[in-house]
Parts: C-alpha cells; sequence; structure tokens
C-alpha cells in the first residue's frame, strides 16, 4: 500500500432499493482495517442522500455498491449533484453486478474504477489509495 | 522418470494435508481423517433416524419420497414487464418445468409503483414489476392457475400480491380453494438479511398472521409462508447458523400466529421453508436431514403439535448465488449441478438450479434452460430419485448430521435466551454475527485458505459471456406508460373508498386481507396500498 500522510476518508453507500448489502459491509471493514475513515449509511440511499452525505463529511472518496441493476439510471443523478456541489474532486468507485458493457460508459461519466464478483478487499484499498495519491499529487 | 515424478508429487501431496492443521466444515465442525462403526456405536435408529415418512423425519418426508413424487422443477424468473415474463414463464413450462416461481423487482417488494420517483432505474431490473390487478393479468395470462402452483417471492408486500393472483384466478373463473402455491411471507428474515422490509416488526407480524388466517379457510392449499435461511446464508451465515436463525425465526411465527388465537395444529402443515444448497456437498446434505429432525422436534416437543403433517418439514432449494464466479462461467454449471445433487440427496421439495450467467445479470433463456435440463439429468438420468434417503446410514453424514443439530440449536438457544428472534434482531445479533462469518469467509479467500477455482487459483483469462440479458428499456417505459393510463381509466371513487375501508380495517385490528382484496379489484395500486400501511405503521429504518 502507498504512503498517505493522512487519513483517507470513504464514504460507503448503497444506492437504490436494493438490499444485498454483504459487499458493502465487508469493504467497510476492510477500508476500516486499512487505515480509512469509513462512513456506511446502509441500504436504500437515494442519489441526493449520498451527495449530502459526502459533502457534510468531506470525504475523498464514494464507493457505490449495488447489485439491483439500477446503476445507468441512479449514478448520473449522483454525478449531477456532486457537480452541483462543486464536488468534482471527490473520486467515486464502485462495485457490485455491472455488466462489462456498462463500464466504459460509467467510467466516462466519471467513475474511476469498477470491482467486479471476486475483487479482493486489498485490490480495491489500494486502488483507492492509489487515486487519492494521485489526485492529492 | 515419470515414476519418480509421481512419487515425489504424492510425498509432497502426503505432506501439504499433514501440514493443513485441520479440516473444517463451514461450521467449523472439524472433520475427521475417516469414520467408521465408533461414530455411530450408540446410534439409535429409531430416535435419530426413523422410518421415512414417521417421526423424527430424517429420512424425508414421505415414505416413498422421490418414486411417489419428483421435487417440483421452479426456475425463478421474472425481468422486464408482465408481458417478457409470461413469455419466459410460458417457455419455462414447455421445456418441462413443473411449478412457476415469480420474482418482483425492487418497487413491487418495497411498496412503491413503478412510477414512483424511489423506483427510478429499479423498473424490470431484478424481477418484474406489479403495480396492479392490470399487471398481474397480463402476467399470468395463459395460464390456467388451477393447474400450475406458484411460488412468489414476496415478503412486506406479500398479502397485496396474493390479494392480485387471487383476483386473477377469480377472472379465470376459478374458486380460490384449488390454487396451489407458496408466498415467501418472511419478513423477519428482510430485516437480518434481504432488507426489503417496509414497516417495524410488529405490525408487519400482524399482516404474517391475517394472511396464516385468511388462508386457513379460503385458500387452505396454500404455503403461506416460506421461512427462509436462504437469504441469511447468501449474506454469509454457516450452515448452522442458516438452520438456526431461519428455526428461531420459525418459532416466532409459530408463537405470533398461536397469540393471534390459531390452533398450531391449524396453521402448521402450511408452513414450509427455503434454505440454500452451497458447494460443500457432504454439510448440506446432512444440514437438511438434520432440518428435517429439528423441526419435527420443535412442533412436536415445544409447542405440542400432535397432527403429522404438522411436524414435516417441506423445503425449497436454491443453489448458492453467491459461489457464481464472473471468471471462467462455464465452471458454474459444475457448481450448480454438484449444489443441485446435494439438494436431491438432501430430499428437498423443489429445487431452482441458478444459472451460469448470474454473476452479471439475470439469467438468458439459454442459460434458464440448461439450469432446467441440469435438474431433469439429476431426476432421470443419475438414478439418486430410485430409492429415499440414499446416504442415510453413512457414517460421516449420520455424525454430521447430528453435530449441525447440535450446533443449531445451540444458536437457537441462545436466542431464546436473548428473548426471541424479534429482540435478538432488534439489537442486531444475527446480523453480527452473519457479518462475521462473511468476513472471515472472505479473508480465508484472500489469504488461499480456501480456494476458488478461477479466481484466486488456477487462473485463466476466459472471454467473456458474449450474450447477457439485458432489460429493454422500451418495456419499462410501457409499463410506466400503461400505469399512467390506468390511473385515468379505473373506478377512481371506488379506489378511494376501498382505500379508506382498508384504513378502518387496520385501524379497528380487523383482518386485512378481505379489504386488501377488495382495493386490488378496484386496480388500486400496490403503492397506494402499501402507503395507506406506511401511514398508520410508520417505516422501519435499518437496525
Amino acid at each position: 500500500m502507498l504512503d498517505v500522510n493522512r487519513i483517507i476518508r470513504v464514504l460507503v453507500a448503497k444506492p437504490g432499493l436494493d438490499g444485498h448489502d454483504r459487499g458493502a459491509k465487508i469493504i467497510a471493514r476492510a477500508l476500516r482495517d486499512a487505515g480509512m475513515e469509513v462512513i456506511y449509511t446502509g441500504i436504500r440511499q437515494t442519489p441526493s442522500m449520498i451527495v449530502e452525505v459526502a459533502l457534510q463529511e468531506d470525504v475523498d472518496v464514494i464507493g457505490l455498491s449495488i447489485l439491483s441493476g439500477a446503476h445507468m439510471d441512479l449514478f448520473p443523478k449522483i454525478f449531477e449533484g456532486l457537480l452541483e456541489n462543486n464536488m468534482e474532486d471527490v473520486i467515486v468507485v464502485a462495485g457490485g453486478i455491472i455488466p462489462d458493457q456498462d463500464k466504459p460508459i460509467l467510467e466516462g461519466m466519471g467513475v474511476r474504477a469498477v470491482f467486479g464478483p471476486g475483487s479482493s478487499m486489498s485490490e480495491i484499498g489500494d486502488a483507492i489509495t492509489k487515486l487519492v495519491c494521485e489526485r492529492d499529487d | 522418470m515419470p515414476l519418480a515424478g509421481m512419487h515425489n508429487r504424492n510425498r509432497d501431496d502426503l505432506n501439504r494435508s499433514q501440514d493443513k492443521k485441520s479440516y473444517e466444515t463451514s461450521s467449523g465442525i472439524e472433520i475427521e481423517r475417516v469414520y467408521g462403526p465408533d461414530k455411530t456405536e450408540k446410534f439409535d435408529y429409531e430416535s435419530k433416524l426413523g422410518i421415512p415418512g414417521e417421526y423424527p423425519y430424517t429420512r424425508g418426508v414421505q415414505s416413498d419420497m422421490y418414486r411417489g413424487r419428483l421435487w417440483t422443477m421452479r426456475q425463478y424468473s421474472g425481468f422486464a414487464s408482465p408481458e417478457e415474463s409470461n413469455q419466459r414463464y410460458r417457455y419455462l413450462l414447455e421445456q418441462g418445468q413443473t411449478g412457476l416461481s415469480v420474482a418482483f423487482d425492487l418497487p413491487t417488494q418495497t411498496g412503491y409503483d413503478s412510477d414512483h420517483p424511489l423506483a427510478l432505474g429499479e423498473v424490470g431490473r431484478a424481477g418484474v414489476p406489479i403495480s396492479s390487478l392490470a399487471d398481474m393479468e397480463i402476467l399470468f395470462d395463459g395460464i390456467p392457475l388451477d393447474k400450475v402452483s406458484t411460488s412468489m417471492t414476496i415478503n412486506s408486500t406479500a398479502s397485496i400480491l396474493l390479494a392480485l393472483y387471487l383476483s386473477v384466478a377469480k377472472k379465470q373463473g376459478l374458486d380460490i380453494s384449488v390454487l396451489k402455491g407458496t408466498i415467501q411471507n418472511d419478513i423477519l428474515k428482510e430485516y437480518i438479511a434481504r432488507g426489503t422490509y417496509i414497516y417495524p416488526p410488529e405490525p408487519s407480524m400482524r399482516l404474517v398472521t391475517d394472511i396464516f388466517k385468511y388462508c386457513k379457510v379460503n385458500v387452505p392449499l396454500w404455503n403461506t409462508i416460506s421461512i427462509s435461511g436462504y437469504h441469511m446464508r447468501e449474506a454469509g451465515a454457516t450452515a448452522a447458523q442458516e438452520l438456526a436463525f431461519t428455526f428461531s425465526n420459525a418459532i416466532a411465527y409459530v408463537k405470533a400466529a398461536l397469540e393471534s388465537g390459531l390452533n398450531v395444529d391449524d396453521f402448521a402443515s402450511r408452513l414450509s421453508f427455503f434454505f440454500v444448497a452451497q458447494s460443500d456437498v457432504m454439510e448440506e446434505i446432512a444440514k437438511f436431514r438434520a432440518a428435517r429432525r429439528m423441526w419435527a422436534k420443535i412442533m412436536k416437543k415445544r409447542f405440542g403439535a400432535k397432527k403429522s403433517k404438522s411436524l414435516k418439514l417441506r423445503f425449497h432449494t436454491q443453489t448458492a448465488g453467491v459461489t457464481l464466479t464472473a471468471q471462467q462461467p462455464e465452471n458454474n454449471v459444475v457448481r450448480t449441478t454438484l449444489q443441485a445433487l446435494a439438494a436431491v440427496l438432501g430430499g428437498t421439495q423443489s429445487l431452482h438450479v441458478n444459472s451460469k450467467d448470474e454473476a452479471l445479470a439475470l439469467p438468458t433463456e439459454e442459460a434458464a434452460q440448461l439450469s432446467l435440463r441440469t435438474q431433469q439429468i439429476l431426476a432421470h438420468e443419475s438414478g439418486i430419485p430410485d430409492t429415499v434417503d440414499p446416504l442415510g446410514g453413512s457414517f460421516y453424514i449420520e455424525s454430521l448430521t447430528d453435530q449441525l443439530e447440535l450446533a443449531a440449536f445451540d444458536y437457537v438457544d441462545q436466542i431464546d435466551e436473548i428473548g426471541g428472534a424479534v429482540e435478538a434482531l432488534r439489537q442486531g445479533f444475527q446480523m453480527k454475527e452473519i457479518h462475521e462469518s462473511a468476513f472471515r469467509m472472505q479473508a480465508d479467500i484472500e489469504s488461499q485458505d480456501k480456494t476458488v477455482v478461477g479466481v484466486n487459483k488456477y487462473i485463466s483469462n476466459t472471454p467473456p459471456i458474449e450474450k447477457l440479458q439485458s432489460i429493454d428499456s422500451s418495456q419499462v417505459n410501457m409499463q410506466v406508460e400503461r400505469l399512467k393510463e390506468m390511473r385515468i381509466n379505473r373506478d377512481n371513487p371506488a379506489v378511494s373508498s376501498a382505500l379508506e375501508r382498508l384504513r378502518g380495517v387496520v385501524c379497528r385490528g380487523e383482518n386485512t386481507m378481505p379489504a386488501i382484496l377488495e382495493c386490488v379489484e378496484v386496480y388500486a395500486t400496490v403503492g397506494e396500498i402499501s402507503q395507506v400501511f406506511r401511514d398508520l405503521f410508520g417505516e422501519q429504518k435499518e437496525m
């Protein structure tokens, strides 16, 4: 893992009506164990709730976990909210059930990394640290 | 040279097996190198196993099991729109499927209509969208409901979806007393794992018992609940936790029904169960056998049930979604086959086999067909259904069955001490236990203590699946448009007064089912009816 001079703040959020939180909870814990400050807001978060918490908590990263297939409709709303609040520097990553064909579109939207099924906790933690370091350089 | 090489490999293998400190099942039960008669020395056949079809039903709930009737092949499906889902159901029935299993989308499951702002992006994604009787009529168009049995995975809004199903049957000219099927209606596990709860536990339990009472009189063959370990296991529980948390929830439902004035033998025979078939084949077979024995004991000893039907654990099984890998997806066919094998060796009453593409999307028609064929091969080519409980008497299986039962009852005792399943989940007990197991499993995968072929070992670059099931957004738009039109064309004063009557029924503490039926018959929507409950019961925040 790369060196960071300060504690990285991450919001782990589950947008939409999807209740599958096994992955989100595991990631939240793994990132905490890796020394990050993690805010996990639970299931059924609307895009505006997610942006609001990200703003209040002044996070570096938003990690979106979604398995319901609603990402193509919900993610743009989140990016709209970030833009409205001048939060373009917040790094957004995503994980869950996201088909390959959607990945380039999401990346075009501003999602910096998409972690599919089988991704490891360390891989996700390392990627987040790297993205924050690159941004802050 | 080749011989010498082989020798070395064997020695390496031996060394490796000695290096591995202990062998354990998912529940942490230590596995011995070999099991012999000493394990079953004091084994009392009568009390432990008995004759199949008799107490304690360890070997099966029927004396002839699959000779009398094969398990029901029931592939869970639903997506995009009522029209598309109806086509898939007809296709599956044509292919020899013997029962229907409806997957609803998340708005339907959480009480929002397809045009609600919170339904954005979710309509038709995880299942079929049903907002009113108009949708339900399309969903079952051309499917005679007296000829199929239908399982519906629906919980918070179970009474509304059941009412819709009954209304469609009436429109088909059927007497609802002949209908066969199941609603999941297991709200407690939603708080613990699956997350589609709407209201707090108490009023939710009232809706559950209202269904028990209504169906006892009006739809006597309907399975009024499918008490589910599946989702808790998928969320990370071990096999022992799956059994324990399922039965703790079951105990809570039985108590609630008794408190509402029902007699145990009046409703117990309509309670059904739902478990996963995971990859640890031997532990899973033992789990199903232990489950039957546990339930028989609980009903007989704890609740004093007298009828044999009240003691029989009937269950549906689905293979484990979490074991499906996005990497080398063809491997998933092998995984699900092994899991389905465990379910059949464990004596399941119905089965869903997951499809190879489901780590990434809902299954395509082709993939769903292969899942059905997997079941048909097990049923007609494997020879397994020819005799009852083929593994009964195996030293290992009997030992595991005993140990799982012990471990699970130990957890049930812990939950009893906390004050029962509802109090325990309020304290987050089950959630915490499940999360700990899930985290441990993930750590084991990352440290390679646990091998996942194609993911952390034997990795190869296989091309991704080319054809995934996609959801046609024009279908979703059509659904929303139809709903808007329906709202204009229905008898709106009748809708308002039906909803008002429901409000009164809820406040007076009467059974809600007849009033819900009245609402759906005048085309009140799932969202409108749920709103009445939301207003009066309040909404539950995450615990």
